[in-house]
């Protein structure tokens, strides 16, 4: 991704044009397949009239996107002002996903660091450690750490029994559970990329900081995180996007009060309650918002390159 | 004349393995100091062990006078040139350069004008924008150097530097260290495998192997006057033959050569016995009445010089250089040649 400029294929021109174009097809017909119509076909329904068991009607129209961001009374009729309900749960998506990215990169980076420096034999078994959630399904896993810190659950039982607490804390349907929800279901897409770059970190660098008078502080600040962040922004940005859209940490661990964009979403495609138009609506200012700040990465990182 | 680097009977373990036995050797301010040896003598983790990067098991290393043997890398008025330069990625060259001042607290205009001139005597200037991985091997290196001269250390250390350039480069480059040395007046400690490196830049040099120093002096004296097999094979080409000595007095020793001939020759022997005897290929003749007797068995050719590789009359294989001058005669192949040792040509060693 971020960095590499790939030259431009050599030999000659006229054969190898002929050749590619063809072998791209499969390629193409993946994206086709599996991105842009999807995309368009979220784009379209986002445009369309909601019918009332779910399902829409060929209508175009512009109600969704109305709907979200202006309230115009209960029956339609008054001025228009902001809806702030929709904006503010996007608001507090973007927060939630920032924190858990922060918290994410605040212990995946020692994570990473600890691992990339184990010799090399071992470090496998590290890696493969830190994966080892994923072999269950996040539904259940998420299920579980529900029960593990429910009132009556191992958590607070335990530290009751140890005396730490005289009541049991509250941490269900809290911010606190949802952030422990996401840092859970997305550490190691931070782990893996971090330490994918710290192993192909030289640690000569290091030396040469502390050889011209770099404290520790200085040098992790000065070389270490500038030299490996490619790889903190891709973990980054693989811990981000998915908590902004998550659904089952906080539909399972939060409240009324931590109610998220993608329980938003998801809510709109289920049963007869739903609005697809709407659901696609949101979904697609989801999208937008990600790419606007994937493109904004992308033009600070080739201005960075092109010095 | 002060002395910049003290190192007192440094002893360096890893685990149960030792990579220094009790070192010790003093650098004078203002010298080109080198550390020549095979590769796992020890010469970089002593270097290491200067620049902090290894702590030292036990012993003292003191600069100028303080011993720095407990502090920390950057607390250390020393500056490394690395063997592959670990210049920082991500910074343009005059950054790079401008580093350690920063480090230092060195205001941004007075860092970069004295970065400037670094990167001006290096003859990089037109380069000061560029980024590391845009530069030439040799331009890395003379980066790398402007880098760790900018803060204007104390002793500057240099780790293998040239190992990574082609012999061209290599050599240009033996002479611009050199001169830089004399310029700044810097002491530099330089670690090489390379014997010809070492000879040709160094005040003095120390030849290390299996983590103890063998022997310490200048080129001439360590190539000139070995003191044992190690050095006397490491430096250079010898001829290392046993022989008995029948007498040593006032550090000349009486020895009989392979083929019974008697000769007299400076030792660093200083018993009689069974000893090694090194005798330098360019320091022989050929001449009607010699000390040894060889059989050539094979001439090359090698433009300024010809190699002869004889075998003595008592089996030992022996080399022989003459200088390819027009008026030489070339011994066939297969002939008998006398051999007369000429002056300096012979040296007892001590084991």
């Amino acid at each position: 991704m971020a960095g590499g400029m790939t030259p431009a294929p050599q030999g000659n021109g006229t054969g190898y044009r002929a050749i590619v174009g063809p072998l791209l097809i499969p390629t193409w017909v993946m994206i086709g397949i599996f991105l842009v119509l999807p995309v368009l076909l979220m784009a379209v329904y986002s445009f369309l009239t909601k019918e009332f068991r779910g399902g829409v009607v060929w209508d175009f129209t512009l109600a969704a996107y109305d709907q979200f961001f202006l309230n115009r009374g209960l029956f339609g009729d008054e001025p228009p002002v902001i809806e702030w309900t929709y904006i503010t749960i996007f608001w507090r998506s973007i927060w939630q996903a920032a924190l858990a990215t922060l918290i994410c990169l605040i212990v995946g980076f020692p994570t990473a660091w600890f691992i990339a420096t184990r010799p090399a034999r071992t470090r496998a078994v590290w890696l493969f450690l830190v994966t080892v959630p994923y072999w269950v399904n996040l539904l259940i896993r998420t299920v579980s750490l529900k029960f593990l810190i429910r009132e009556n659950g191992p958590l607070n039982e335990s530290l009751m029994a140890l005396g730490l607490i005289t009541d049991p804390l509250p941490l269900v349907n809290t911010n606190l559970a949802v952030q422990l929800g996401l840092f859970y279901s997305y550490l190691p897409f931070m782990v893996l990329p971090v330490y994918a770059a710290v192993e192909r970190y030289n640690f000569a660098l290091s030396e040469a900081a502390a050889d011209l008078y770099a404290s520790r502080w200085v040098t992790l600040r000065e070389i270490v995180l500038p030299v490996v962040k490619p790889g903190i922004i891709a973990g980054c940005i693989l811990v981000f996007v998915p908590s902004l859209g998550a659904f089952l940490a906080p539909d399972l661990l939060g409240g009324a009060k931590t109610f998220m964009i993608g329980s938003l979403i998801d809510e709109q495609f289920r049963g007869s309650q739903g609005n697809w138009p709407f659901g696609a609506a949101a979904a697609m200012i989801l999208m937008t918002l990600v790419l606007i700040v994937l493109t904004v990465y992308a033009r600070a990182q080739t201005k960075g390159d092109a010095r | 004349m002060s002395t910049a680097i003290d190192i007192r009977s440094v002893v360096k373990r890893y685990g149960t393995a030792t990579a220094l036995h009790g070192v010790s050797l003093s650098i004078a301010d203002n010298e080109f100091f080198t550390l020549l040896g095979p590769s796992g003598c020890g010469k970089t983790t002593l270097l290491r062990c200067i620049a902090g990067f290894e702590d030292v098991t036990e012993g003292e290393i003191r600069l100028f006078g303080q011993n720095i043997a407990g502090l920390d890398p950057n607390h250390r008025p020393v500056n490394t040139v690395f063997q592959q330069y670990a210049l920082f990625p991500h910074m343009s060259v005059l950054e790079n350069v401008a580093f350690g001042l920063k480090m230092k607290g060195v205001s941004l205009s007075d860092r970069t004008a004295r970065a400037g001139r670094m990167l001006e005597m290096v003859h990089l200037s037109a380069f000061a924008d560029r980024l590391p991985a845009q530069l030439s091997g040799g331009q890395q290196q003379r980066v790398a150097l402007a880098r760790a001269l900018a803060p204007e250390p104390k002793v500057l250390l240099l780790d293998e530097p040239l190992s990574a350039l082609d012999l061209k480069l290599r050599q240009a480059m033996r002479v611009e260290l050199k001169t830089l040395q004399e310029q700044t007046g810097i002491t530099f400690i330089f670690v090489t495998h390379d014997q010809e490196e070492a000879l040709t830049m160094s005040d003095r040099i120390a030849v290390m192997s299996q983590g103890r120093v063998q022997q310490i002096g200048t080129a001439r004296d360590i190539y000139e006057a070995p003191v044992n097999r190690f050095v006397a094979d490491f430096i250079g080409e010898t001829n290392l033959l046993e022989v008995t000595v029948d007498r040593i007095e006032g550090g000349i020793a009486r020895v009989t050569l392979p083929g019974g001939h008697t000769i007299t020759c400076p030792t660093a022997a200083t018993t009689p016995g069974k000893h090694h005897i090194s005798i330098r290929p360019e320091r022989l003749s050929i001449s009607a009445a010699g000390d040894l007797t060889a059989t050539v068995e094979r001439v090359v050719y090698l433009g300024t010089d010809l190699q002869l590789l004889a075998r003595l009359t008592t089996g030992e294989e022996f080399h022989i250089r003459l200088q390819n001058s027009a008026r030489a005669q070339v011994p066939a192949p297969g002939s008998t040649v006398a051999l007369h040792l000429e002056e300096g040509a012979a040296r007892l060693l001590a084991d």
